[in-house]
């Protein structure tokens, strides 16, 4: 019911603004109104950052921190999350296939950007090249499934380590926009 | 067989301190989710002409597709690509797209008249373009100055069993399954879909890439 009133109330204030409009129409059209500030609200550069490595309560801080300064504010939460997730970073020494020990690869992950090439193959991960961008058809879950429970080689927690689903449920397409139509 | 324990023990104690109903980016934090701002995914390719880069931003996730023909952007979210061609991670470009009375808005690539949280809209931009949003599944397109737009609605292109990751970080299961099965799956999202020539963008090298929403 309050819904059909705020409408009824929207379409009565509607009516009256078109009712006021007649009477100026000699006025130059105007374009769209761009001004204002804006304030950031959601940010993202890899995908599952902040949902895997960022505590509850810090969640909204994470995604309104700007990329230079969240190292300094999240690498320790990311290390003592990491560690407590994965028995692959238990032992002194244990890296991921990487190279990269506990506080190596938080290090890198906290600054929560995407690192792209723009001089050939752009992947999450393709066997060869390493975070050089992101397809939307790489399995980017199972290469941080892999990077969090795999340890050295991949062969560490096998049944943790890869979700067993490997592609998306529709086809993309060869040319732009690239994703595939909506379910309808 | 011990790790295997071990991480089902942890898991019980992780409970508290994960948010247990997310995924790429989908209802990631508490003042986001659900919501016209909340990101669910960002991508980041070279371009079927292999010149160009396409930046992908999604957001308002796991839409049904009866709830989608529902779903508009909001003319009070901007959504803005950043691009540090530096290595400093501070923003050099940034590309907007904002929505005005069914057609979404491109300015950029283009240095931000103030880096950071808050950004007004680069009207200025000496490069952009404009799209009529999509409504259905026929994706409207268009092309300015050797650049592709697209805004609208799209199969979500993220896959994952989220649903048995959140059983095993939950404690009440020890492994994915084989096959998995994609949380995903029959789901849409929003998407902002934006192809430049990477002379743009600073033409070679690696840039480090994020997406922003922002409110007004």
């Amino acid at each position: 019911m309050k819904n059909i009133k705020i409408v009824a109330l929207a379409i009565a204030v509607s009516l009256m603004a078109f009712n006021c409009n007649n009477d100026d129409d000699n006025k130059l059209p105007t374009g769209p109104d761009f001004s204002g500030t804006y304030t950031q609200a959601d940010q993202m550069g890899r995908p599952a950052v902040n949902t895997v490595f960022v505590s509850s309560g810090s969640k909204d801080m994470f995604n309104t921190t700007i990329p230079s300064a969240q190292n300094a504010a999240f690498q320790s939460m990311f290390q003592t999350n990491l560690t407590a997730l994965s028995p692959a970073y238990a032992n002194p020494g244990d890296e991921n296939a990487l190279g990269l020990d506990a506080a190596a690869f938080t290090g890198v992950l906290a600054t929560d950007v995407l690192n792209v090439s723009l001089d050939g193959t752009t992947t999450f991960f393709d066997g060869t090249n390493v975070l050089t961008g992101r397809n939307l058809s790489d399995d980017v879950i199972t290469v941080e499934l892999l990077l969090i429970f795999g340890g050295e080689d991949f062969t560490e927690n096998p049944t943790l380590s890869d979700d067993h689903v490997d592609a998306n449920d529709k086809p993309f397409l060869t040319s732009f926009p690239y994703l595939a139509a909506p379910w309808m | 067989m011990k790790n295997l324990k071990k991480v089902l023990g942890i898991g019980i104690i992780a409970i508290a301190g994960f948010l247990v109903v997310v995924a790429a980016d989908h209802i990631d934090a508490p003042a986001v989710q659900g919501g016209t701002s909340d990101i669910t995914d960002f991508y980041a390719f070279q371009g079927e002409n292999t010149n160009n880069l396409v930046f992908v931003a999604n957001v308002q996730g796991l839409l049904s597709p009866s709830a989608t023909s529902n779903t508009s952007f909001s003319e009070n979210v901007l959504i803005e690509f950043n691009i540090d061609n530096n290595g400093d991670f501070v923003e050099d470009l940034v590309i907007q797209a904002i929505p005005r009375d069914g057609k979404m808005y491109f300015f950029g690539p283009v240095a931000p008249s103030q880096t950071g949280l808050n950004s007004t809209i680069a009207t200025n931009a000496a490069v952009g373009g404009v799209v009529d949003i999509t409504t259905g599944p026929n994706a409207i397109v268009s092309t300015n100055a050797g650049m592709n737009f697209f805004a609208g609605p799209r199969d979500d292109p993220f896959f994952f069993d989220f649903a048995q990751y959140s059983q095993i970080i939950g404690g009440m299961a020890t492994s994915f399954n084989n096959p998995g099965s994609d949380t995903f799956a029959g789901t849409n999202v929003m998407s902002v879909v934006v192809e430049v020539p990477k002379s743009l963008i600073g033409g070679s090298g690696t840039i480090n890439t994020w997406v922003e929403s922002k409110t007004k």
